[in-house]
């Protein structure tokens, strides 16, 4: 337990110090979300239509895009070689970095998403809509996201590797984050259906994604 | 007093030292007398007491253009003249322009609300207002990825001036998008048609929160300054400790 | 199968047998590091094989060969970093319940260190993940030097002190095998000096490390061990 918090303090203590990379996926999501409506126009009822999938895709882009580093960084100071000698499980290890990212990346998209639906125009029950389906679907992301960032450190390959890895992935989630939000304000389905699915779909990347991330490292250690 | 002198750190900080006591208490006056003439003013025929939003919502708008430009002249500073104190001022101008513009994005959301009926609409100015908050948070994002702050300065620099070129571009292309979409007609503030009871306290305003962000400047700058000398001395005690 | 398992058991029988210890060693003592047959290939190219070790209590075995011959494979291979193609790595004697890595240190070439994290701060988080005692943190820093600047960031120390904060975790958690690769390198002559004390007394409370190195370590009745004579 010691070795799994210290794994959590240390990636948040260095997400938020000088250097660090938190809030820049929240600063990403805002100038997408800025950029939208340029392209779309700014017809509000259009925007109040679409603002969920816009919120959505958004927060998938700028969840992914700021997991580069995550085990890159480890790995090239020679600190993931140590983890991966150490008594603590590397799927345990992995869990933990995911949620540190999460803590540290996710969750400010989920508190900035109601804010950026004010600038979409969005009814009140479809911003707590989308709020609460990205704060059950962005863990799902940053889980989906670590199978991708440990291939992408194991390949010695950065950059846009991961997205084009792990964005298909993703794909059940937006489907059934986007289709939940929008039940809640124009139905036909109820909102339980979509939004138990999402649920389900985050408890299996909660299980998933650390086993297959961490194969991914030992695997490509050598 | 020479320009020159003020690029010596430490005569700037006891300069600073002596003037910031007044400052601070010009900027209260300021305020008292603004504030008083802001609930004072007569209550707007078609928006009621809400125009009142707008004795915050200018004043903040004009600093956080104001503040660009500042940071401008600063860039200069910092690449041309490579004066000490230039990237200094920049770096500190940047968080206090983007919380101007927040608030001026806030408190046009709150007087739309009542006005238009929603917090938002893609209007010409409020959305050229919205990127520039957007270039603001990146350059803070900029500032806050390097720790050393001489070469975040210079970097910093380039994009405060690309910034300062690119702001009326995006002004213009904005309004030109805009116009393009023909928007909802919206009320707009008429520009030389204020009445001079609305217009006074507008002004004090606009005079005290400038005030303001000249003296919450001149004291971040100190606070700057100092962090680095505490930065140069914790780098001189890791090079002086124990064979280093 | 079990035919196989016999065999197998038979042969290693023969091996140990066949084992030069060093004189003056410690012969009968509890704990040993051998590697059997091991055999290393890296993309396509084998850096060695067959290659037969043991370690034993107190005792250093220096890793000697021209560069590429494998130095760095062998001692990644110990510590489970690298699989190898053929042979096995264990610790006679050690914790039944732990792999060979759990209970080794290795110290890289790379320090392992963030640079935004303040020394203790780096230290600390290794103690945890290693599961040491926090306690032992000011010692280790002490030993290596680094406690006047404990709270300063990493990111400030020159090349050689972050030499050394490396080499506090090894102080710090106690494993009775180190694998150290080029552990002098950045140090000048008082940090050497620190190191070869800091080994001396690793070795002499029941340690033992494998070094690889182009100098000297400082250290009395090394064996050595030399790689890329085949090549």
């Amino acid at each position: 337990m010691t070795a799994l918090r210290a794994l959590l303090v240390r990636d948040m203590r260095i997400a938020l110090r000088v250097g660090g990379g938190a809030m820049m996926g929240v600063l990403f999501f805002l100038t997408v979300v800025t950029l939208m409506p340029f392209a779309i126009g700014p017809d509000l009822e259009l925007l109040r239509r679409i603002g969920p999938a816009i919120l959505w895709i958004g927060a998938l882009l700028a969840s992914l895009l700021a997991l580069d580093r995550l085990f890159a960084a480890d790995h090239d100071d020679g600190s993931l070689d140590l983890i991966l000698m150490g008594r603590l499980p590397i799927e345990l290890a992995v869990a933990a970095k995911g949620l540190a990212h999460w803590l540290t990346t996710g969750l400010p998209l989920v508190i900035a998403a109601p804010v950026l639906g004010l600038f979409l125009n969005l009814e009140p029950a479809a911003i707590g809509a989308v709020a609460l389906t990205l704060l059950v679907g962005t863990p799902a992301l940053t889980f989906t996201g670590l199978i991708g960032a440990a291939l992408a450190t194991a390949l010695r390959r950065g950059g846009l590797l991961l997205p084009v890895l792990v964005l298909p992935l993703t794909v059940p989630v937006l489907i059934f984050g986007v289709a939940a939000s929008n039940a809640a304000v124009v139905g036909p389905v109820p909102f339980g259906t979509p939004f138990t699915i999402l649920c389900a779909l985050t408890l299996a990347s909660l299980v998933v994604g650390p086993f297959a991330a961490g194969a991914t490292l030992r695997q490509g250690m050598e | 007093m020479a320009w020159i002198d003020l690029a010596n750190p430490t005569r700037f900080l006891r300069i600073v030292d002596r003037v910031l006591p007044w400052l601070t208490a010009l900027t209260v006056l300021a305020f008292a007398f603004a504030l008083n003439g802001a609930f004072e003013a007569p209550d707007d025929y078609q928006q009621g007491a809400t125009v009142k939003i707008m004795f915050i919502h200018v004043p903040a708008a004009w600093l956080g253009m104001f503040c660009w430009g500042m940071m401008t002249i600063s860039a200069l500073g910092t690449l041309v003249f490579r004066h000490p104190l230039a990237d200094v001022a920049a770096k500190t101008a940047a968080p206090l322009g983007a919380a101007f513009t927040f608030v001026c994005l806030l408190t046009g959301a709150l007087w739309g609300r009542p006005m238009w009926g929603t917090y938002w609409v893609w209007d010409a100015r409020l959305t050229s207002v919205l990127v520039m908050f957007v270039m603001y948070l990146g350059l803070l994002a900029l500032w806050r990825s390097v720790e050393d702050p001489a070469r975040a300065g210079r970097a910093a620099a380039i994009l405060t001036l690309v910034g300062a070129l690119n702001l009326p571009i995006i002004k213009f292309s904005v309004d030109w998008w805009n116009t393009l979409h023909q928007p909802a007609s919206v009320v707009r503030l008429g520009g030389p048609t204020i009445h001079p009871a609305i217009l006074i306290p507008l002004l004090a305003m606009t005079i005290a929160f400038t005030l303001l962000f000249v003296a919450l400047h001149l004291g971040a700058m100190r606070n700057e300054v100092l962090r680095r000398r505490v930065r140069t001395l914790r780098l001189l005690q890791a090079q002086t400790a124990r064979g280093a | 199968m079990e035919f196989c398992y016999i065999i197998d058991v038979l042969n290693k029988t023969k091996r140990r047998a066949a084992f030069d210890r060093p004189a003056g060693g410690h012969v009968g003592t509890a704990m040993d590091l051998i590697g059997r047959d091991l055999a290393c290939v890296r993309g396509q190219r084998e850096i060695f094989a067959g290659l037969d070790f043991r370690v034993g209590q107190g005792e250093a075995l220096i890793l000697l060969g021209p560069n590429g011959a494998g130095k760095s494979s062998l001692l990644r291979l110990i510590a489970g970093l690298v699989r190898p193609t053929e042979g096995l790595v264990a610790l006679e004697g050690g914790d039944p319940e732990l792999t060979v890595p759990e209970q080794a240190h290795y110290l890289g070439h790379q320090d392992a260190l963030k640079p935004s994290l303040t020394v203790a701060e780096n230290l600390g988080f290794w103690i945890d993940v290693l599961d040491g005692e926090r306690a032992a943190m000011a010692e280790a820093l002490t030993a290596v030097a680094l406690d006047e600047i404990a709270d300063l960031p990493a990111g400030y120390l020159s090349a050689g002190q972050r030499r050394r904060l490396s080499i506090a975790r090894l102080v710090a958690v106690e494993r009775p095998v180190w694998l150290l690769d080029e552990p002098t390198s950045a140090l000048d002559a008082a940090s050497q000096e620190r190191l070869a004390a800091l080994m001396t007394a690793h070795l002499a409370g029941g340690g033992l490390l494998l070094a690889a190195t182009h100098g000297p370590l400082g250290l009395a009745g090394t064996r050595e061990l030399r790689l890329g004579g085949r090549a």
